[in-house]
C-alpha cells in the first residue's frame, strides 16, 4: 500500500494501528507525542530515537539509503515510504536495506528497517504511558466497551470484556496478556496474531487504573460473581462430588472463592494488612520445609535468581 | 461424495467406503468426539433408555453403523435421519468414554491437545478435557475443563460452542482421573494482583490474602490427614519447585 502524500494521506500512527494485530493500539494523540515530558526517558531505551520519532510523527527523516545521492533530492520520497512501511516491514526493504546499508560510510543514520523497529518501540513505549493518561484512558475504555480485547473464556465470568496488560513494564520481555477484571486472572490472547506483541506497550499499570477510573467495571464484575458465586463448580462422578481428600479432588476452590459467610467475612476482615499470625506461619515455614526435601533438584536452583522477570505478573 | 473419503483418510478399496462415523468425525467442530466401537454400539444394553431421547433407535444405529445407507430411505425422512444420528451418536460417545476402551481413546486425544489448552496464563497451556454441565441433552453446550485451575472454560471456537455438553457427560472428567491419576496436575498456586505503579491494589490484594488462608487451611487439613501435598500429583508446586519449572 503506497500512499501518495498530496491525495489520501495516511499518518504513520494511523496506519501502525491499522496493521494486522494492531488492533490493541488506540491511536496516541500528536500533542500527547509533541509533549517532550511525555517522553521523558525513553531517548535510552530506543536506538535512532530522534529519526524514530520523526517517522511516527511523520516528519522527513534521513535513512542511510539515500546517504550516495544527493540529500536534498531524495529526502521527500524517503519520509514518505518510511512511513508507510510501518508495522510489516516488507522483504523488499530488508533486501533493499542490506544491499545498500553496508557500502556508504554514513556515520549514525540508520536504515529503513531499524528504523521501523525503532518506530514501533518507540511507539510501543509512548502507548503504554499515554493510555495512563485522561485520554488514553477513555479511548481504551471505549475499545474495552466495544469487547475488541476479546471476553474472558472462563465460563463462570460470563463472557466478561477483558482487558490488555504486560507481565513487565521493560520491552522485550512477555508479550501481551488479558486481564479479566471478573475473575482477576490474566490469559493469553485467543488468537495468535497478538503473540508478537510486546507487553511493555500496555504496561503493568494499565488494567488496576482502568478498573479504577471506571467503577462501572467492578460493578459489572459484582453482579457476575454474585450470580454465580452460589453455583459450586467441582467434578463429579455420577452425580457424587469428589472428596477434597483425593488427589482428584477439588484443591483449587480457594482460586475463585469469596467470602459469605459471616465467620468468612471476619477472617476477611482480618486480612486487611496481612495474613492472620498462625497461618504467616504456614505459608512461610512451608518453602523453608521444601529447601530439605528437594535435594535432588539442587543441579537445577542455580538457576532459580534468572527468571524473576516471568514470575513478576505473581508474586504471591 | 468421493472426495469426502480422500479427506477423511477412509479406505477407499471398496465401492462402499464412506463410513458414517469417519465422516462424521471429520465435519469441522466435530474434533472432540473419538471413534465408538461398533460392538459398543451394537450392544443393546449400552443403549438403555436412549430410545427416549430419539425416535427410531433401531434405524439410526444401522445408519451409524452403515448397515443400511441412508439414501435408501424415503427422501423426505433423510434430514431427520441424519439429524437423530448424530444426536444418538453423541449420546452413546458420552456412554462410551467411560468404558475403559473409551477413556483410552480420550487419552489419546487428551495427549495431544485435541481439546486445546487452558488460556490461563498461569497453568501454561495445560492441556483441557470436555465437560458437560447436564446429562440430559439440549440443556448447554460443551465446556472445557482444566484439571490444574479446575476450573471450566468455554471453547475458543464457536462451532464447539454449538456442540451439546450432554455427548460428553458430567462424569468423564471426574472417571478419567480416577483411571489416569498419573495425568492429574500439580496445582499451581500463582496468583495475579493488579498493580498500579508497582503497588498492588489494596482490595483485589485483601481478597488474595484471604484466599491464600482458605488454601492454607486446605493444605493443614491434607496435612493433618497425612496426606503429603508439596509438588505431588494433585498437590501444589512448592516455591522451588515452581522456579524450576517455569525455566523448563
Amino acid at each position: 500500500m503506497s500512499s501518495d502524500p498530496e491525495e489520501d494521506y495516511v499518518s504513520w500512527i494511523q496506519t501502525f494501528c491499522e496493521s494486522f494485530g494492531h488492533d490493541y493500539f488506540v491511536p496516541v494523540s500528536q500533542d500527547f507525542i509533541e509533549d517532550d515530558f511525555n517522553l521523558t526517558g525513553l531517548s535510552s531505551q530506543v536506538p535512532y530515537y530522534r529519526e524514530a520519532l520523526y517517522t511516527i510523527l511523520d516528519y522527513e527523516v534521513e535513512t542511510s539509503e539515500d546517504q550516495p545521492n544527493s540529500v536534498s533530492g531524495a529526502v521527500n520520497s524517503v519520509a514518505t515510504t518510511t512511513a508507510t512501511t510501518g508495522a510489516a516491514s516488507t522483504s523488499a526493504t530488508t533486501a533493499n536495506a542490506t544491499s545498500n546499508g553496508f557500502n556508504d560510510n554514513s556515520r549514525e543514520l540508520p536504515n529503513k528497517v531499524l528504523l521501523a523497529r525503532s518506530a514501533e518501540l518507540l511507539y510501543g513505549l509512548i502507548h503504554s504511558r499515554y493510555i495512563i493518561s485522561k485520554p488514553g484512558l477513555t479511548a481504551m475504555a471505549t475499545k474495552f466497551e466495544r469487547n475488541e480485547f476479546g471476553s474472558c473464556p472462563r465460563y463462570y465470568c460470563d463472557g466478561m470484556h477483558l482487558i490488555p496488560v504486560g507481565a513487565t513494564d521493560i520491552p522485550g520481555h512477555e508479550t501481551v496478556r488479558l486481564y479479566c477484571p471478573c475473575c482477576n486472572d490474566i490469559y493469553l490472547p485467543s488468537s495468535s496474531r497478538y503473540l508478537n506483541i510486546d507487553g511493555a506497550f500496555f504496561g503493568t499499570t494499565f488494567p488496576g487504573l482502568l478498573v479504577k477510573m471506571f467503577p462501572e467495571i467492578e460493578n459489572q464484575c459484582r453482579i457476575r460473581t454474585q450470580r454465580f458465586n452460589s453455583q459450586d463448580f467441582g467434578i463429579k462422578l455420577f452425580g457424587f462430588k469428589i472428596n477434597e481428600l483425593s488427589s482428584s479432588g477439588p484443591r483449587m476452590k480457594w482460586l475463585r472463592l469469596y467470602p459469605s459467610t459471616e465467620a468468612e467475612k471476619e477472617e476477611y476482615e482480618n486480612c486487611e494488612l496481612g495474613l492472620p499470625d498462625e497461618f504467616e506461619d504456614l505459608t512461610g515455614s512451608e518453602s523453608d520445609m521444601e529447601v530439605g526435601e528437594e535435594e535432588e533438584e539442587e543441579e537445577e536452583e542455580e538457576e532459580e535468581g534468572e527468571d524473576d522477570d516471568r514470575t513478576m505478573a505473581s508474586e504471591n | 461424495m468421493s472426495n469426502g473419503n480422500e479427506e477423511y483418510g477412509t479406505d477407499s478399496s471398496s465401492d462402499y467406503t464412506e463410513y458414517w462415523i469417519d465422516l462424521f468425525l471429520g465435519i469441522k467442530g466435530n474434533e472432540y468426539y473419538c471413534d465408538i466401537d461398533d460392538e459398543y454400539i451394537r450392544d443393546r444394553f449400552n443403549l438403555t433408555g436412549l430410545n427416549q431421547e430419539v425416535s427410531r433407535v433401531p434405524t439410526l444405529i444401522d445408519i451409524i453403523t452403515d448397515s443400511i445407507d441412508i439414501e435408501s430411505q424415503p427422501e423426505e425422512h433423510r434430514e431427520v435421519l441424519e439429524h437423530n444420528s448424530r444426536i444418538l451418536y453423541g449420546l452413546i460417545h458420552a456412554r462410551f468414554i467411560l468404558t475403559s476402551r473409551g477413556l483410552n481413546k480420550m487419552f489419546e486425544k487428551y495427549r495431544n491437545g485435541d481439546f486445546g489448552y487452558c488460556p490461563r496464563f498461569h497453568c501454561s497451556l495445560h492441556p483441557l478435557l470436555p465437560i458437560g454441565l447436564h446429562d440430559q441433552p439440549r440443556f448447554a453446550s460443551v465446556k472445557l475443563y482444566c484439571a490444574k485451575c479446575e476450573d471450566l472454560y468455554n471453547p475458543k471456537s464457536g462451532r464447539h460452542a454449538v456442540v451439546d455438553g450432554a455427548y460428553f457427560g458430567t462424569s468423564f472428567p471426574a472417571m478419567f482421573f480416577q483411571t489416569f491419576p498419573q495425568v492429574i496436575p500439580i496445582h499451581t498456586k500463582d496468583t495475579y494482583v493488579p498493580k498500579v505503579f508497582g503497588f498492588k491494589l489494596h482490595d483485589y490484594s485483601k481478597l488474595n490474602r484471604w484466599r491464600e488462608l482458605q488454601r492454607g487451611k486446605l493444605e493443614k487439613r491434607l496435612v493433618k490427614q497425612g496426606i503429603e501435598i508439596n509438588n505431588v500429583v494433585g498437590g501444589f508446586v512448592g516455591k522451588n519447585e515452581e522456579e524450576v519449572e517455569v525455566k523448563k
